[in-house]
């Protein structure tokens, strides 16, 4: 992917949801900065997204993972606008912790699970963008293939056959693991998105990606580019 | 504890009127004239709740008594220029040392041994939280941690029942604090079976302004208990686990272990970060081993008057609980800070943020001593220093033990070698799958080593290195390493080997080296051989740091790891934090550039005694260890230093169990890039060549074009010897090897079956 000029870029907000328990949200914010635009924090307990562009939901033990990944998050208060607003196009990508909270949500189809070898994974991950069109992706190829780390415990992404077919028959499926399962998801699913394409969940790790020298690559940079694109572009999505 | 023979509250009162009511001073682990001691302080007997004081932090856990005579050698072998160096020394809940445009970097390493052999995911995971909250409570913010971690054979019962536990349990905790983990050790030795080490490293940053004390001054200021409710999790921990052997036939010792909340730690941590930010935090300390009493006592201790505190106020998960147990319990997750009054309502407004209970339970007096009431009476009434400074010291005899004679005397020299090319290639393998030389990221992977987005090392590189400032890219290098193998054959120069290891890691990725942390591992303090051990090795460092330059800045002890009489080898786990003006120059461990000219700094002797080798192939432990010339460690990391600001070196790799054969196997599996030596310069026999630990060598490779400044700015310096070439059609390690006589011995060894050997032995165990 190539740089932004950052006249296309300026003025965009990004925020980035810190739960207690949050522990990648530094990590999301030096991202949307890398990537040319502003972050703002945002707090779980303020119902109010402060007039930002897109919103990530970052990595973490929201609340402790206690009850169930993402469960108890979901009813954080900020969860009471954000949920509507994507509901209505606002681009928001969900990094591990944020992919099960949007799952719990019910913004995404299915949920994730104890890793199938039952332990906690950290290992540079091989990545196929199987949808290079959602609002998170666009600055991908079709295909393209990428390195990002993976940390999780609880990422087999799961759901019903009829839900997978969906899934698969609509394109739906934005990112798959390469080589070997590293946490049991069927189908090597690593990441999803709605029909509308603004909502995307994603197990492994961009954001850790973005630097040379800190990750095993910069390949995750365009997921933060590819939003502001959109956004650029006043695509509706 | 009973108090069934005592009224239901032991007042200061009672206790001065019942002078002869029988006490359990025994039972909680105090000896009889420790138990005068503390009625002679007194001019009375102890309450029960003054004796659970005292027994928990006179333990030898808490006061060092045992260690505290040796001491004196930090100071000795400390210069002023050293000295120079620390902005908060040993004492603190963790040193302090500068590291340049305004930054100060704090780091320390415990154990937590004795409970993580009893509850092993527990006692490993509140291992994490505890030096993890030292390094909060100097003011940092934690940026990283390390995990030195000992087992017993690898086979062996009690290996698979506690390394899934422990490794489960540094993993749940430091992941879920979102720290990287960027190294330590996994060593397995059948000394540590039914004594697991589990030691933990954690290093943070802070503005130097920012830098916070354990000191409860000013009188009429506040002291608020934050974080988790009080709970019967740990009680006696202190006393009961860290300072008793294990036998077969004891009492299960499950409810002393503490349990541990990493999300109420990761709260606590973000919460802690925002008091020292709004700067109304006076004084501040984290309640670790003896719970409320080590935090109230030291406090006090450290302050400049008395302490008043009203035990009924403390939040309690059990309402049920004693006020004795109240003061001992570990339970984990809890702060206490000192407040000035103005700057109560601020506090509790950024605890109410943090969704963290706090509640004010007592205050700083003008008097001299803490007291502490319950239920309207007073329960506690001590001079703070006696409890947390002044406890008993002894001088406990020292004895070379009688075995070493002969362990000394039996070298590795009658050991078969192997002779032949096949002999060679085959010894390469077996060492390289063994279980202290193969690939441990069985345990690694389960350790999130890329949160906060800092991490520009991590292992298997030979240094964790993580960013302290974005805008600079300054940062700290850390490594952690101990061959207690070399310790036992001599403790002195086992310990020295150690802080010349991890001097020599720490260079290797282009850090200046700064300073030393140390968590002194040993048998039994009773037992006068494990003494001598133990005295040896403070002797080493502390004169080994003295030629270093670099000091000691904290650490920590733990005496009787011991199943019955059998002692584990003495472990003198070694940390040293070095700087790194701009983190992204640093050095990484593997082959990478194509055409590379490959060295070997140092020199090699025939150094097999206390070797890998000698365990692996003949289950040997004898002789005189490799020795270490600090002098040139020094000239050493000044050229590694040099190599990495130059941009000289595409890897560094340090040489230590297994010799140059698995360093070079090491840097090939990094990236899967192979390499062309020859052993025709070393100037010993190729077995040696392979297989020698003599230290103060690393294997560097230089970048075609950079080759020629290196070695004209190294001069004799060092010695340097090429080795061969990075090469990226080579498959794996080829070695060309000409024996003394003439003889062909050259092998090959490609990548796939280096990698293959190398990753199968952890999961073929544990799955």
């Amino acid at each position: 992917m190539t740089a932004l000029p950052s006249s296309t870029v300026s003025g965009m907000k990004v925020g980035v949801v810190t739960f207690p328990g949050s522990l990648d949200e530094r990590d999301a914010q030096r991202a949307v900065r890398a990537a040319g635009a502003e972050p703002v924090a945002l707090w779980h307990g303020d119902a109010d997204l402060h007039g930002v562009d897109a919103v990530i939901l970052p990595g973490g033990f929201s609340y402790g993972d206690y009850l169930r990944c993402g469960a108890i998050a979901r009813f954080a208060p900020v969860m009471d606008v954000l949920v509507p607003a994507a509901q209505g196009g606002l681009p928001v990508l969900g990094i591990c912790n944020g992919f099960q909270v949007l799952c719990e949500s019910h913004l995404l189809p299915g949920a994730l699970i104890r890793n199938d070898h039952r332990k906690f994974v950290c290992r540079d991950q091989g990545l196929r963008i199987e949808n290079a069109s959602t609002a998170w992706t666009s600055d991908y190829e079709p295909g393209q293939e990428i390195v990002v780390p993976l940390k999780n415990g609880e990422g087999g992404y799961v759901a019903d056959v009829h839900t997978l077919d969906e899934l698969e028959g609509q394109g739906r499926v934005v990112a798959r693991y390469l080589g070997d399962n590293p946490n049991g998801s069927y189908r090597g699913i690593a990441g999803v998105t709605n029909p509308r394409g603004n909502v995307v969940g994603l197990m492994p790790h961009p954001e850790h990606a973005i630097e040379p020298g800190y990750g095993p690559s910069v390949d995750g940079l365009g997921f933060f580019s590819s939003v502001l694109t959109r956004l650029a572009q006043g695509v509706s999505t | 504890m009973s108090t069934s023979t005592q009224p239901s509250v032991d007042s200061v009162g009672a206790a001065a009127t019942t002078p002869d009511v029988e006490q359990p001073w025994a039972e909680l682990g105090l000896k009889v004239d420790e138990y005068h001691q503390i009625r002679e302080i007194l001019g009375r007997r102890p309450t029960s709740a003054e004796l659970a004081m005292y027994s928990v932090m006179w333990s030898e856990h808490c006061s060092y008594k045992s260690s505290k005579v040796h001491f004196s050698l930090w100071g000795e072998n400390t210069t002023d220029e050293m000295r120079e160096k620390l902005l908060v020394g040993i004492g603190e809940n963790a040193g302090v040392v500068d590291i340049g445009d305004g930054w100060a970097v704090t780091f320390k390493v415990e154990s937590h041994n004795h409970p993580s052999y009893v509850e092993p995911y527990q006692g490993a995971a509140t291992g994490v939280g505890g030096i993890v909250r030292d390094i909060m409570s100097m003011g940092a913010r934690p940026l990283a941690i390390m995990d030195p971690l000992r087992f017993g054979a690898l086979h062996h019962p009690d290996t698979l029942r506690v390394l899934p536990g422990i490794v489960a349990g540094v993993g749940g905790y430091g992941n879920c604090l979102g720290l990287p983990n960027i190294g330590g050790e996994v060593v397995f030795d059948e000394c540590y079976q039914g004594n697991p080490l589990v030691n933990a490293l954690c290093v943070g940053a802070m503005r130097i302004e920012d830098i916070h004390l354990a000191s409860a001054r000013g009188a009429g200021n506040k002291v608020v208990l934050f974080g988790a409710k009080t709970g019967g999790d740990g009680i006696g921990g202190v006393s009961v686990l860290a300072s008793e052997t294990f036998s077969e036939d004891g009492p299960t010792k499950r409810p002393a272990v503490q349990v541990g909340d990493p999300f109420a730690e990761k709260v606590l941590i973000e919460c802690c970060l925002d008091l020292y930010a709004a700067k109304v935090v006076a004084g501040i300390q984290d309640l670790g081993g003896a719970g409320l009493s080590c935090a109230t006592s030291e406090l006090a201790s450290n302050g400049d008057g008395g302490m008043q505190v009203e035990l009924d106020l403390v939040p309690l998960r059990d309402a049920t609980l004693a006020p004795e147990m109240i003061l001992m319990s570990e339970s984990q997750e809890r702060m206490m800070a000192i407040v000035e009054p103005s700057q109560l309502d601020a506090f509790l407004a950024i605890t109410t943020k943090w969704d963290v209970e706090a509640t004010v339970i007592g205050e700083v007096t003008d008097g001299e001593h803490l007291v502490i009431t319950w239920r309207g009476e007073t329960i506690v009434d001590v001079p703070p220093r006696s409890v947390a400074h002044d406890g008993p010291v002894y001088q406990r005899p020292l004895e070379r033990p009688a075995y070493l004679d002969a362990l000394v005397a039996d070298t590795t020299a009658h050991l078969p070698r192997p002779h032949t090319a096949e002999g060679l290639r085959e010894t390469v393998l077996v060492m390289l799958g063994s279980a202290n030389l193969c690939d441990t990221s069985w345990v690694t992977d389960q350790y999130d080593r890329y949160v906060q987005g800092n991490t520009a090392l991590a292992m298997p590189d030979d240094a964790g290195v993580v960013r302290v400032d974005e805008e600079t890219g300054r940062g700290v290098a850390i490594s952690t390493d101990c061959n207690s193998r070399f310790a036992k054959l001599d403790p002195y120069a086992g310990a020295q080997a150690a802080l010349a290891e991890a001097y020599r890691n720490v260079s290797t990725s282009g850090a200046a080296p700064l300073a030393v942390t140390d968590c002194l591992n040993f048998g039994s303090p009773e037992d006068p051989g494990v003494m001598w051990q133990f005295r040896e090795a403070v002797r080493g460092i502390a004169e080994g740091c003295k030629t270093l330059g670099i000091p000691v800045t904290g650490g920590n002890v733990s005496f009787y790891n011991q199943t019955g009489d059998v002692a584990i080898h003495p472990t003198p786990v070694i940390g040293v934090l070095g700087v790194l003006d701009d983190v992204a120059l640093r050095t990484g461990s593997g082959f990478s550039v194509d055409g590379a000219r490959v060295f070997l700094i140092g020199e090699t002797r025939d150094e097999l005694d206390g070797s890998e080798w000698s365990r692996v192939v003949h289950g040997h432990l004898g002789g005189v260890p490799p020795q270490t010339d600090l002098t040139h460690e020094m000239a050493l990391s000044a050229v590694l230093q040099e190599g990495a600001a130059a941009g000289w070196f595409t890897t560094a790799h340090d040489l230590s169990q297994g010799g140059l054969a698995q360093a070079l196997a090491e840097s090939v599996l990094r990236h899967g890039v192979g390499v062309q030596v020859s052993l025709a310069d070393l100037g010993v026999d190729p077995f040696t060549a392979l297989f020698s630990e003599s230290t103060g060598r690393v294997l560097v490779a230089c970048s075609p074009g950079t080759d020629g400044d290196f070695l004209a700015a190294v001069g004799d310096r060092v010695p340097v010897i090429e080795l061969g070439v990075v090469d990226t059609e080579t498959d794996g390690l080829a070695v060309k090897v000409v024996s003394p006589s003439g003889e062909d011995l050259s092998f090959h060894i490609d990548l796939g079956t280096l990698l293959g050997t190398h990753t199968a032995t952890l999961p073929a165990v544990f799955g």
